[in-house]
């Protein structure tokens, strides 16, 4: 009985035990209602299935989340910017390729739109960044300025209209590249995540970002520079987002500036919460968001199933955030450990009984 | 003399000052700018009331908000949904307007409610539980209605499009009949918002708790201050004044669609902040946000009487200005904590 108990608390407290439960939980809702969920077919030389279509999906939303995990742990706030940053990339990357109207022509390299795009989001994070590091502005007003201000930037450079590029190559990134039947996007998410997973284990920024998180003023008292680590992770997600902007703007090859990540940053938020990370800041896990984010675009893509508009689908959303974050709150924590330390209590009595 | 006048100008008016300031200079730049079209009529000065009612009503909630420590940027959903609803409830339902009203102005208080207790009980970040509920209430919005609904109510109506006259003012028109300058009652309510709630952030116990528990939570706790209690009333207050502030909206509109309000909260927030509200909480006035909310009212008009430029560019222009004014408040808080720390150090 003991061993059973045991092994059941080594379990749950395990890290990755609450999102890989939620993404248990999402995949058998979905297993139940359409049982050939799992099965994944060959359709014109690609992969094709409810899997793969949710991996491809989630995607973008793996990036932004990978971005969204540092900011949260590093400064104990979010980054709500990260939609509207996208859309800015976007219409950089489409406006330097083929200027203010729709067409086939590339007015300069595709790569070099690409890096255009992508500098262009960073440079969104380093503006965040700034104003949150240095001038100690609270992160969720300094990004609401961009989060507003974004989409008017992308309006004026795309003059209010959608741009299309009408070349084939242009939708490799965001589809499928010629004679490869694993979506591009899977792949980029894929590189994102290694590359930052051994960006922060092989060099001490994971540690350093995790101590900025628990203690700002400790951390800057033991040495650390606590401003530029919190400036960089901006810079990070900033660049995420641009990156991401770019996959929104290939899989459509277009840009929208109205839609382009609308409501993206809500499901960045909660990837990192369900992942089991604090949104108070700290310590952190990135496999535990890149769960969270699958088990958001599960959930997404089970909602438009059950007949839900694009519209509706923030109600279901937030009452998810809310519950996550009202577990994770410190005084239902504790409540929790009220009740956990009485059960035992009284497990100790009746043995004293016996 | 010149001690204390600057004893005034170091202490937290000085940002309002400045704001009104830049508003003076803003309206009379426009009135020499735009002669030729009239700029300097008191239409156009009304206008800038009537056009934005429900964002000085929003603006005002804003401001308790951030002066208890706090941010609410469910401000715009809970707009678009009160106006949904509202529209729904006269048009689809068929209820009374005054009924329909009251139930959007309760339906406003729960919400509120709901929020504050998260927040005040459960010790949630506000941010995270108002994106949440600015997500909820968008949604909400599409739930009632996916389709716009246009409110077609004669009492509504009435209220909406009652022309009050001022008896002073005016100008003689082409044929020689004196127009006199005219609001809308939407313009009335606002401007009773801002009255009481001066009165009460200003003179009421409950108004000074609200202060206190923005200036340091620690410190109003120790003075024996129910901090729970106050915040969750700040957020039931916010609450009604955001479907107040819906209300209202609609008056202008009136409909209800989907997208409607959409970065409403960042502008409420914005003129609280070029109001001279600080966002770290403790300071602020409500008549600074009137004054910041007539500051974009005034830019909207410029770009109106402009007629080239987008209405984008409004957007813009405001994120600047809030860009510029939170970064003039963090370093005027620099400059008074390097203050104190020399007078420790002394």
């Amino acid at each position: 009985m003991n061993k059973i108990k045991h092994i059941w608390m080594k379990i749950t407290g395990f890290s990755l035990f609450f999102p890989l439960l939620c993404l248990a939980v999402v995949l058998v809702i979905n297993l139940i209602r359409t049982p050939d969920f799992f099965r994944i077919s060959m359709n014109n030389g690609v992969l094709y299935g409810y899997v793969i279509d949710i991996l491809n999906r989630s995607s973008e939303l793996i990036i932004l989340a990978t971005g969204m995990t540092l900011v949260v742990a590093a400064s104990g706030g979010t980054d709500i910017s990260v939609g509207a940053v996208s859309a800015v990339a976007g219409a950089v990357c489409i406006y330097s390729l083929i200027g203010g109207a729709s067409s086939d022509v590339y007015r300069i390299p595709y790569v070099l739109a690409l890096v255009l795009g992508i500098l262009a989001g960073t440079a969104c994070g380093v503006f965040n960044g700034f104003l949150v590091a240095k001038l100690h502005i609270q992160p969720m007003v300094a990004t609401l300025i961009l989060f507003t201000a974004g989409r008017g930037i992308a309006q004026v450079l795309t003059q209010g209209f959608i741009l299309y590029v009408r070349k084939e190559s242009f939708k490799y990134l965001g589809n499928f590249l010629p004679g490869i039947p694993v979506p591009t996007p899977i792949f980029i998410a894929a590189l994102v995540v290694i590359l930052t997973i051994l960006l922060l284990k092989r060099t001490s920024l994971g540690l350093y970002i995790q101590s900025v998180g628990v203690n700002r003023i400790a951390s800057r008292l033991v040495g650390l520079n606590s401003s530029l680590i919190i400036f960089l992770v901006y810079v990070f997600s900033g660049f995420c987002a641009g990156i991401a902007g770019m996959i929104i703007t290939s899989r459509v090859y277009s840009i929208d500036a109205n839609n382009a990540g609308l409501n993206i940053e809500l499901d960045a938020i909660l990837s990192v919460a369900i992942g089991g990370n604090s949104l108070g800041g700290g310590k952190f896990t990135l496999i535990g968001s890149v769960i969270g984010a699958i088990t958001i675009q599960a959930l997404t893509t089970s909602l438009y199933a059950m007949k839900v508009t694009a519209d509706q689908l923030p109600v279901y959303k937030a009452i998810v955030v809310v519950i996550i974050v009202a577990i994770q709150s410190p005084v239902v924590k504790r409540w929790m450990k009220a009740v956990r330390h009485k059960n035992a209590l009284s497990g100790n009595r009746k043995k004293v009984k016996a | 003399m010149i001690k204390k006048l600057k004893n005034r100008l170091s202490s937290n008016s000085f940002l309002i000052i400045i704001t009104i300031l830049l508003f003076l200079l803003m309206y009379i730049g426009g009135v020499i700018i735009f002669k030729d079209k009239n700029f300097g009529r008191m239409q156009v000065f009304l206008n800038l009331f009537i056009s934005n009612a429900g964002l000085i009503v929003a603006a005002a909630g804003m401001t308790v908000v951030l002066i208890s420590g706090g941010i609410d940027i469910s401000v715009g959903s809970v707009v678009a949904m009160t106006c949904m609803l509202l529209a729904w409830m006269m048009e689809n339902k068929g209820i009374n307007a005054v009924t329909a009203v009251i139930v959007v102005l309760i339906v406003g208080i729960v919400f509120g409610f709901v929020q504050g207790w998260l927040i005040s009980y459960l010790k949630i970040q506000p941010f995270i539980v108002t994106l949440a509920g600015m997500f909820f209430a968008r949604g909400m919005t599409a739930v009632i209605s996916v389709d716009m609904i246009t409110i077609k109510n004669e009492v509504f109506l009435a209220m909406a499009k009652s022309k009050i006259n001022l008896p002073f003012g005016g100008s003689v028109n082409k044929r020689g009949v004196l127009i006199r300058p005219y609001i809308y009652p939407s313009v009335i309510i606002c401007i009773l918002v801002l009255i009481v709630l001066f009165f009460v952030m200003k003179y009421t116990k409950f108004g000074r708790s609200i202060y206190a528990v923005g200036g340091n939570e620690q410190s109003a706790l120790l003075m024996g201050l129910n901090v729970k209690k106050t915040k969750l009333k700040v957020y039931v207050l916010n609450g009604f004044l955001s479907a107040l502030a819906g209300f209202v909206f609609c008056l202008n509109t009136t409909g209800g669609f989907v997208e409607q309000a959409k970065g409403f909260e960042m502008e409420a927030i914005a003129a609280a902040v070029i109001g001279g509200t600080l966002l770290t909480g403790g300071v602020g006035n409500v008549i600074g946000s009137l004054f910041g909310v007539l500051i974009k009212g005034t830019i909207e008009t410029f770009i109106t009487f402009q007629g080239t430029l987008s209405s984008w560019w409004t957007k813009i222009v405001i994120a600047v200005l809030l860009c510029l004014f939170i970064i003039l408040q963090s370093v005027l808080m620099n400059l008074k904590w390097n203050k104190r720390k020399k007078i420790n150090q002394v």
